[in-house]
């Protein structure tokens, strides 16, 4: 998240020359690369590690494609030696209306994941780079904030959302996702404010430019990495949050996972369901973390600035 | 289990008024079946006519909605709101259904922010009575054209469990019958074993089949997710009503007599007998402990596959056979009465769903009454060809149901040679009912003592 | 057309861009009125891009904690006041002591074990040719739901007998069986169960390490690297004197942020034990005080507990800070 302290450097060389730069280092590192793994053991750990992290979701694929009987009957791994695959499960699951729960989540999220981080890099921006007075007093409160569980909001929130008449809508949703993420996004987006070396902010102050025109054209360009990130994992808490949903949600809003976990129906008994629902509400993240993961290399300052 | 004098009046032969024309062809969500045997009650199509001159009194309803929250979700929903269809019909009035597996918890958040819905079903008595009590500025008792629905159509007992302090509430929804034992009749014809009448035979059945199969005939589980352990309140309070009999069954749930007195320790013991006891369970699903991690929805399952021959689970478990399970009396399953221990009484345990009210507009008390009215109880009955429903409401003409185990189930409810007492969980303080009772069954499987388990149950019953 | 609550897909679309846009328009107006004018003091400028992000953080995270920590002191319905008996509950029943000893464990050792999982695997794959691929399989536990994580879960903890023609359906069981073990309760045998159950809080959790500390790894200094290599640094020694080092502040930040998720997070145990067995911790435990038995007084209680817990690691990462302003 954070980059070693740099010390000050010259302001910003040009874009062209830094990424001419980068490029240069990219190939270098491309011919690092081969010798990177030479010893076996790292291999064998890697390689050991995305074993173990992978097979469980695996077990829960094939179990998905399992008639129900077989699920509760044999292991998964029992495909090998006899081959029995259905979509049974996809096919009930899919007849339950996630059609509408799909749609509902796409609603819920993005806009949640958009609003908590604008609101938070201004707000990051002031605590990093403008003097008020009780900054630290604030900035230090706003951190503190992210013990509280949005548990203990639930019933508070309702209230307010109640007498304002938004409650049930996705307004409600919205603000809520956008509360909880706020102390932690703040506090991220803090962070790499501050790394951003002061030579950088002071140079464009010099040159007479407002808060306003910093904020966009200095910092923000050297953010979207940091955004990025912030944003992919966002999207992914609030995708894959049930507990906000399910209690400021109305039935027509309610996102796929509360669709999802009704699958199991009223004593629980198809949860089999479960299996196929899982993978269905998996597709959407994956997509958003295989398209995005560029964003998330080479961290902050990669090549602007050298020590 | 011999079939009882039938106390159900007829159905009363529906008079159509004048002043709400029902239109049968606009009723959009015809059941899709043939009209099987309708009985000689007078009923007609399968969308249900109803009396619409009981909800006149209520004025003009038209335009109007009523908001429902339960537990009760697809595809059991369905038929639900589709049993709610003549009384819209007739009324005006759109009823707005919401299910969540999470009904409980969000009830409760609910009611603590103030944003109750117009009309909530209570799984349990117990929970109806602590709401009554915790949020006394919300709820409503129930209206008199309820009360003279519930006084028509039901029993005292049922009256009351809908009761608190003195004020009736909650008018019961749905029924249901917890005595049961599951068996596979095909496997019991095959090996020559009889349906055991009374708790000896029980027994001795049950020793029987281990020494023929040298496996434990008993399968339990009482997992289900977190409510863990109440279905195995459910085996020890029938053993409890056995052991004890009815007064001392309600000398228990009431608190008047200690958790932990002797008589209830013993009847812990003796649900051990079978749930703790190597020898008995646990048919095809592994040692005494698998009975606490075994999910409820599949223990059962080992009797399709000939690991276990008995099953003891309340009539709802027959919509958890795995499709394409013959539920019969000479089928693949069937459900014996769980024996009494004595001549006297024969204690069926008994539970169900009552319908809350949490707002006095004329549109929510006219859906109260028409849900404890016996035009709802056949329209339900109708709208569930598949069966697992049965209500207690005695307008309920049992041809409407829809299996043979339903009606096995309505025989049994209804009849007088049975003593319903109701799920005492269900009535206990939530501390205990939904809390230490459910869990003290769980520990109490996983090792501790009949002894240790009431002791600490009985130290934590609420003031 | 309903602003509140639209009810046809193209409705739902529609209201979202609609509140994109006016809130973008909002925030376009603040920053503009700030900027125009020359001279505008600090406070105005700090309240025009912070007031936001405090007003609603006063609304819905400060409020609540008020209301709870009043709760806290009150009866089960917040009829009146009880003085210290909630805490004295809290503390004193066995049942929550072990609540409370299960919530530490947690609190411990998922973040450091996950962090560790994390930052091996971003060094290891670093800079090889399949390294997008194996971060993606660390990562999809990321995207999995609590709901379909339990789910997967049961088929790796799942027990059944050893007995007639009865197939284990669990992963770790049919290993143990194939070695000639016998089949383990894995969520039930105490106090192991809480660590199966910490396991998979881990699972989840890593693939979040890792991803921060890749990014973190990649940003030390070409020439860092060039130096360290010239002295004749490989694998370990690399590791050990220049990654870790210089991601340390990146460390701090994944700790942190792991720790409290794990603090505040239920699902797990929920959905895997309900909370039996002894497996229960403090967050689930709230939420079964508050939402199901109606005890408000305690539930409120046990959560003011939780902020307490994470007071210590607050106050670390505020010192933290403080030492990074220094050094600037």
């Amino acid at each position: 998240m954070t980059s070693t302290p740099t010390p000050t450097g010259a302001a910003a060389p040009e874009l062209t020359k830094r990424q001419q730069r980068r490029n240069e280092k990219l190939a270098e590192r491309a011919a690092d690369a081969k010798t990177k793994l030479s010893s076996p053991w790292a291999s064998g750990v890697a390689i050991l590690i995305a074993i173990l992290w992978t097979v469980p979701s695996f077990g829960l694929l094939v179990t998905s494609f399992r008639p129900q009987q077989d699920i509760s009957n044999s292991g998964w791994w029992t495909i090998f030696s006899d081959f029995q695959l259905t979509t049974a499960n996809y096919e009930e699951a899919l007849s339950r209306g996630l059609g509408d729960g799909f749609l509902n989540s796409f609603v819920l999220t993005i806009p949640a994941a958009l609003i908590p981080i604008s609101i938070a890099l201004l707000a990051a921006y002031a605590f990093a780079w403008v003097d008020f007075p009780g900054r630290n007093f604030l900035f230090v409160a706003v951190f503190a904030l992210q013990v509280v569980p949005l548990q203990v909001a639930l019933v508070p929130l309702q209230q307010i959302y109640l007498a304002v008449g938004i409650q049930g809508s996705f307004w409600s949703v919205w603000l809520s996702h956008s509360i909880f993420a706020l102390p932690l996004a703040i506090f991220l987006l803090h962070n790499f404010m501050k790394d951003i070396p002061p030579a950088l902010v002071e140079a464009a102050r010099v040159d007479g430019a407002g808060h306003v025109k910093i904020f966009f054209q200095v910092l923000l360009p050297l953010l979207v990495p940091a955004i990025a990130s912030f944003a992919i994992f966002q999207f992914l808490w609030v995708w894959n949050d049930l507990l906000v949903g399910l209690t400021f949600a109305s039935p027509e809003n309610r996102p796929l996972t509360v669709a999802i976990a009704e699958l199991a129906g009223t004593r629980g008994g198809a949860w089999y369901l479960l299996s196929a629902g899982a993978f269905i509400s998996m597709i959407v993240p994956v997509i958003v973390f295989l398209s995005l993961q560029r964003y998330f290399v080479r961290g902050l300052l990669a090549g602007s600035v050298k020590g | 289990m011999t079939s009882s004098i039938r106390r159900g009046r007829g159905m009363a032969a529906v008079v159509g008024t004048a002043a709400v024309a029902l239109v049968l062809s606009a009723c959009s969500s015809d059941s899709g079946d043939s009209d099987s045997g309708s009985g000689d009650g007078g009923d007609t199509a399968a969308s249900g006519e109803i009396d619409c001159s009981v909800y006149e009194e209520f004025g003009d309803l038209s335009g109007t909605e009523v908001n429902v929250y339960t537990s009760i979700v697809e595809p059991e929903s369905d038929q639900q709101k589709e049993s709610y269809v003549p009384f819209e019909e007739c009324t005006g009035v759109t009823v707005n259904y919401e299910g969540s597996r999470e009904f409980e918890a969000q009830l409760l958040v609910r009611l603590q922010a103030g944003n109750a819905p117009d009309v909530a079903y209570m799984p349990q008595p117990g929970l109806l009575s602590t709401i009554v009590h915790d949020f006394s500025d919300q709820v409503v008792p129930a209206g008199d054209a309820t009360v003279s629905m519930v006084d028509e159509y039901f029993t005292e007992s049922w009256k009351g469990f809908g009761t608190v302090d003195g004020t009736f509430y909650a008018a019961p929804l749905g029924s249901n019958g917890k005595s049961f034992v599951w068996y596979s009749p095909s496997a019991f014809s095959d090996a020559g074993y009889e349906v055991p009448t009374t708790w000896d035979e029980l027994m001795q059945l049950s020793e029987t089949i281990a020494s023929d199969t040298g496996a434990p005939p008993w399968c339990a589980g009482v997992e289900s997710g977190d409510a863990t352990g109440w279905p195995g309140t459910d085996f020890i309070e029938d053993v409890v009503v056995r052991h004890v009999g009815v007064e001392g069954y309600e000398a228990w749930y009431t608190h008047e007599a200690a958790f932990n007195a002797p008589e209830y320790v013993e009847s812990w013991d003796i649900a051990g007998e079978i749930l703790k006891n190597p020898e008995m369970v646990n048919g095809g699903l592994g040692d005494v402990t698998s009975v606490a991690t075994t999910s409820w929805t599949d223990a059962g399952y080992p009797i399709l596959d000939g690991n276990c021959y008995l099953h003891r689970a309340a009539n709802f478990y027959q919509t958890q056979w795995p499709e394409g399970t013959t539920v019969a009396e000479d089928g693949d399953v069937w459900a014996f009465y769980m024996p009494a221990m004595n001549e006297d009484t024969k204690p069926m345990l008994v539970g169900g769903e009552f319908v809350l009210a949490f707002d006095d507009r004329p549109e929510v008390q006219a859906f109260q009454t028409y849900l404890a009215s016996a035009d709802w109880a056949n329209n339900k009955a109708k709208a569930t060809p598949g069966g697992g429903w049965v209500s207690a409401n005695s307008g309920l003409d049992p041809a409407n149901l829809g299996t043979d185990f339903d009606r096995l189930v309505w025989e049994t409810l209804s009849s007088d040679e049975y003593t319903a007492v109701f799920d005492g969980s269900d009535l206990m303080p939530g501390a205990v009912g939904a809390g230490t009772f459910w869990t003290g069954v769980v520990d109490w499987l996983t090792g501790a003592t009949s002894q240790e388990v009431t002791d600490s149950i009985e130290a934590g019953w609420p003031n | 057309m309903d602003l509140i609550n639209p009810d046809t897909p193209g409705g739902k679309i529609l209201l979202m861009v609609l509140a994109i846009i006016l809130f973008v328009v909002v925030m376009g107006a603040i920053l503009l009125a700030v900027d125009r004018p020359k001279r505008v003091p600090g406070w105005v400028i700090g309240l025009a891009f912070a007031g936001p992000a405090v007003l609603m953080i006063a609304g819905g995270l400060i409020y609540p904690a008020i209301l709870t920590i009043i709760k806290s002191f009150q009866n089960r319905t917040s009829t009146e006041f009880v003085g210290m008996d909630n805490y004295i509950t809290a503390f004193t029943e066995s049942q929550f002591q072990i609540v409370l000893r299960n919530t530490v464990l947690w609190v411990i050792l998922v973040p450091l074990v996950a962090t560790v999982f994390g930052l091996v695997y971003a060094v290891l794959v670093d800079r090889t040719k399949f390294e997008k691929a194996a971060k993606g399989l660390v990562f999809l536990p990321m995207a999995i739901s609590m709901v379909g994580a339990s789910i997967i879960w049961k088929f790796v903890y799942e027990y059944k007998p050893v007995q007639g023609n009865i197939q284990q359906t669990g992963l770790l069981n049919q290993f143990i069986v194939w070695l000639g073990g016998e089949p383990q309760h894995f969520l039930v045998n105490e106090p192991w169960n809480t660590f199966f159950l910490i396991v998979v809080m881990i699972w989840i959790q890593a693939g979040f390490a890792m991803t921060v500390l890749s990014a973190s790894i990649k940003a030390i200094p070409d020439d860092i690297i060039e130096a360290a290599k010239l002295d004749g640094l490989k694998g370990w020694g690399m590791f050990r004197y220049i990654q870790v080092p210089s991601v340390r502040p990146a460390l701090v930040v994944v700790i942190t942020t792991v720790m409290l998720a794990t603090l505040k997070a239920f699902d797990i145990v929920r959905t895997m034990t309900g909370g039996q067995f002894n497996t229960s911790i403090v967050a689930n435990e709230f939420y079964t005080q508050s939402f199901r038995q109606n005890d408000q007084g305690l539930g409120s209680a046990l959560a003011v507990i939780l902020f307490l817990v994470v007071i210590p690691v607050i106050i670390y990462n505020i010192r933290q800070m403080k030492k990074s302003e220094e050094v600037r």
